[in-house]
């Protein structure tokens, strides 16, 4: 007897067990015939997708229980596409499945390497290739092809320069400029300290100069909230506290860390909370981070009042507004 | 000869009379695919891709990737008057004034999502089984490129409303370009034509996402078909299975028939999402605006979890020299997705370096019995899943009345704590299978039939397995750890150094296993109880 560890035997391919419609001519009559009303349903849907598209006005509502609601003219016209894509898929399917011959093959697998006397053959072919080309010894000729090729993807990255103009110190600069009037978004409108009361919070944007337009681009860098509490409530020190005016403090709306707008205030805490990555400004305390992956306070509008008692900025902003960049300096 | 026979036989001599394929044809005509549901989850991101095609070339014929700025006039009551983009005004105009467009937005969309979903639990397929294997590296890179393009094409495909909340997303995009250190400004402002949002950035990001990278898929996916036809499919172990064959049915007529059907069969649950479910509602939305936003932003699943990972990161920057680094955004969405992707297409040349392992493989291996890599998959699925609930934190956080504090801490903690404890327990789970894997062998399947002895003992029937059975719970192969020398031949210690002690360390884990049953234990156990 010997020793050696015996592992169970491969018992071989199962023997093939018939279906009913293999052996039931009955059994693969109703088969056909179920295929075929599969196949006459999805026909119906179509009907019934066209109709929907044709026949029923596109305003057509009606009320659903779950989807509560329903436009008509949409749901019918999609549920007639999806039931007659559906009904072919399972008609085809069951009709595989059910009269299609089903005995499983067995398919050798060629081995990928090749015999060995091939691949010796092969492997001296490209050696002697590559000898013959030259490129073991000519040195020259292949790293002045490495240069030439090299710099020639060079070229289309030059040609994509003109996609847009060089950044300049485009990203430090804003609206505000010192005496511009803070105004109403949406509205335009100029605000006087009375018009917000304590807890009160306002969106505004820089007064536009006559005949001057306001693009996206502008509102993505000047958006400013204004948010009024009483002036006993800051812990502010003495510079900061100048920027204030009567309990109003004014800060970039755009977050210090990816740039979304800092919508959201909870009004008992006086927390700003960033909807996008959950950074959480302090708003007693210049909008100092306390939660969140922002790695700045957002920066802080000066704002006094003028003449007329409307409330303008003092001076521009001290710093960037938006998330950081390279060249930022602080 | 029936009518079809003749035809079909008329049909094959015209085209071999023209190209001489016969011989090539027939062979490729009945070539066999194996039979197993989990075989189908490529063929769903193949199909969706289609309807991805078919439904997108059908939303092209009305939208307008403009940014100019056009005062909304449609049939939409709540934003008539407004300016808004004309591509924002455009998809308003597809969703309520072209017939039939609203629905196949949402099947674009339900598509895209479906295409992503399935090209996740595909890749989980292939992994778990080890499907990546000699020889199929080369499909493996290429799934990992098509899972990388996938997700910058879904998200510049919804993008493309720009809407309030796709807008936001562009902005958080923006503010990861400025972030990359020295070029990043620089690149914004190539990219955006200017300071953020401009006019250029729609219809630029159109062209990629319906023809650049449409392009690429279809290149990328008929090679990746190609190496799967040439290299013949893998198959699960089982009787008559073996490294040298395929089992299955042959491509005519039963798969032309099963897949074609699937196809419509996607097709149609498509369809049925697009009728029923609601997708980005961008009429509620409203235009872009960069001062405004709405709680709860969310990306689509498959950002989510970046977005998550961005959520957590603690709040680092540096400023030095007159210039800031944001570790806060390079790290998290940068660095982490880079090293994760980067590790996920090396899998399979790591796996083999630390195995040793340098053969073909067509078998898949069931993920029990490779215990290491289930578990390492388990540990990244941990790891993505943490992310992606941290991504969706203020939802989760209003839902389940928490505080979103409590969410990061949990997430931010755990991120670093449950991958690992998953690695174990997931070893351990495979092991324990394994364990009743052969405890089924030797003593048969518990039948849960209680039968009393004549003299009061009561035992429970355990039925033996088929030949069949024990085969396929055995056949596995039962790797053993690399040898690594820690004396050369000269005598000198740890020839290898470090590396070479790190790679016997990574090739014992690898290869522990409950031993299979033999035929020779399983008789020396009957010799035993009789």
């Amino acid at each position: 007897m010997s020793n050696e560890i015996q592992k169970f035997q491969d018992p071989g391919l199962p023997e093939h067990v018939h279906r009913k419609t293999d052996v039931d001519p009955k059994a693969a009559d109703r088969a056909e015939r179920q295929v075929a009303i599969l196949f006459v349903l999805s026909a119906v849907f179509t009907v019934v997708a066209i109709y929907a598209y044709i026949f029923i006005p596109d305003d057509l509502f009606f009320f659903l229980p779950v989807m509560g609601d329903t436009n008509a003219h949409q749901l019918l016209l999609g549920i007639g596409m999806a039931f007659a894509l559906l009904f072919i898929g399972l008609g085809l399917v069951h009709w595989a499945k059910t009269l299609m011959p089903d005995t499983e093959v067995i398919a050798e697998r060629h081995e990928f390497r090749s015999p060995e006397e091939d691949r010796a053959d092969f492997v001296r072919t490209v050696k002697e290739q590559a000898g013959a080309a030259g490129l073991g010894r000519r040195s020259l000729i292949k790293r002045t092809l490495g240069l030439a090729l090299g710099i020639s993807a060079l070229t289309p990255l030059v040609m994509l320069r003109d996609l847009g103009p060089l950044p300049k110190k485009e990203l430090e600069k804003t609206s505000w400029k010192k005496g511009t009037r803070l105004v109403t978004d949406p509205g335009d409108r100029p605000i006087r300290p009375e018009d917000l009361e304590v807890g009160a919070v306002a969106q505004v944007l820089p007064e536009l100069a006559e005949g001057q337009e306001r693009t996206l681009a502008d509102i993505g860098k000047d958006a400013v909230l204004l948010i009024r509490l009483r002036p006993t409530e800051f812990q502010l020190d003495a510079e900061r506290l100048s920027w204030t005016h009567d309990g109003i403090i004014a800060f970039s709306k755009i977050c210090s860390h990816m740039g979304c707008a800092v919508a959201l205030y909870e009004q008992q805490t006086k927390h700003l909370l960033c909807p996008c990555h959950q950074s959480t400004f302090d708003v007693t305390r210049a909008a100092k981070v306390i939660f969140g992956p922002a790695a700045r306070p957002l920066p802080q509008l000066a704002i006094t009042v003028d003449q007329e008692g409307y409330l303008v900025a003092q001076q521009p902003f001290t710093e960037s507004v938006g998330p950081s960049y390279w060249e930022r300096s602080s | 000869m029936s009518k079809a026979e003749r035809i079909g036989g008329n049909v094959a001599s015209y085209v071999d009379d023209r190209t001489g394929a016969a011989k090539w044809l027939r062979k490729n005509l009945t070539k066999v695919f194996p039979d197993h549901w989990s075989f189908m989850l490529g063929e769903i991101v193949l199909y969706s891709f289609i309807i991805l095609l078919l439904s997108g070339t059908f939303l092209t014929f009305w939208f307008d990737p403009s940014q100019r700025d056009v005062i909304y006039q449609g049939s939409y009551e709540p934003l008539k008057n407004i300016e808004m983009s004309a591509s924002y005004a455009s998809t308003l105009h597809i969703s309520f004034d072209v017939r039939g467009g609203l629905l196949m937005r949402q099947i674009h969309h339900w598509a895209a999502l479906i295409f992503m979903a399935g090209m996740i639990a595909h890749l989980m397929r292939v992994f778990f089984t080890g499907a990546f294997r000699k020889p199929r590296e080369a499909n493996w890179l290429i799934g990992i490129g098509l899972v990388t393009l996938g997700i910058v094409e879904g998200f510049l495909g919804y993008s493309l409303p720009d809407d309030l909340l796709s807008g936001t997303g562009i902005r958080i995009a923006e503010a990861i370009i400025q972030a990359l250190p020295v070029v990043g400004t620089y690149l914004s402002f190539f990219a955006f034509g200017g300071a953020f949002p401009g006019h250029v950035f729609i219809p630029r990001i159109f062209t990629v996402h319906v023809l650049l990278l449409p392009g690429i898929f279809l290149a990328l996916i008929t090679i990746h078909l190609m190496l799967v036809w040439y290299q013949k499919h893998t198959q699960y172990p089982g009787p008559g299975r073996t490294e040298k064959n395929v089992v299955g049915y042959p491509l005519m007529p039963i798969y032309m028939a099963k897949a074609g059907g699937f196809f419509f069969i996607v097709f149609g649950i498509t369809a049925f999402l697009g009728a029923v479910a609601s997708i980005n509602p961008i009429w509620l939305y409203g235009p872009y605006n960069p001062g405004q936003i709405s709680a709860g932003s969310q990306p689509d699943f498959y950002m989510g979890w970046l977005d998550g990972l961005v959520r957590m990161a603690p709040p680092i920057e540096t400023h030095a020299f007159g210039h800031t680094i944001s570790w806060n955004i390079l790290i998290p969405g940068l660095i982490i997705p880079g090293v994760l992707f980067t590790l996920m297409a090396l899998y399979p040349f790591i796996e083999s370096w630390m195995t040793g392992d340098k053969s073909e493989h067509h078998l898949l291996d069931r993920p029990r019995n490779n215990p290491n890599r289930t578990a390492l998959g388990a540990m990244s699925l941990a790891f993505m899943l943490v992310i992606l609930i941290n991504g969706g934190n203020d939802v989760i956080a209003t839902h389940f009345d928490l505080t979103i504090n409590q969410i990061m801490w949990f997430t931010r903690i755990g991120v670093l704590v449950i991958p690992p404890i998953t690695f174990v327990i997931a070893k351990r789970i495979c092991l324990s299978l394994q364990r009743a894997d052969r405890e089924k062998v030797l003593h048969g399947r518990e039948t849960g039939r209680l039968v009393m002895l004549p003299h009061g003992e009561f035992i429970e029937v355990h039925e033996e397995l088929t030949p069949a059975q024990k085969f396929t719970l055995t056949q596995h192969e039962q790797g053993t750890a690399l040898e690594v020398p820690n004396v050369d031949t000269n005598g000198v210690l740890n020839p290898q150094g470090l590396k070479g002690k790190l790679r016997a360390r990574f090739s014992q884990a690898h290869v522990e296993q409950i031993s299979a049953p033999t035929e020779t234990e399983a008789k020396a156990l009957e010799g035993g109880h009789h």
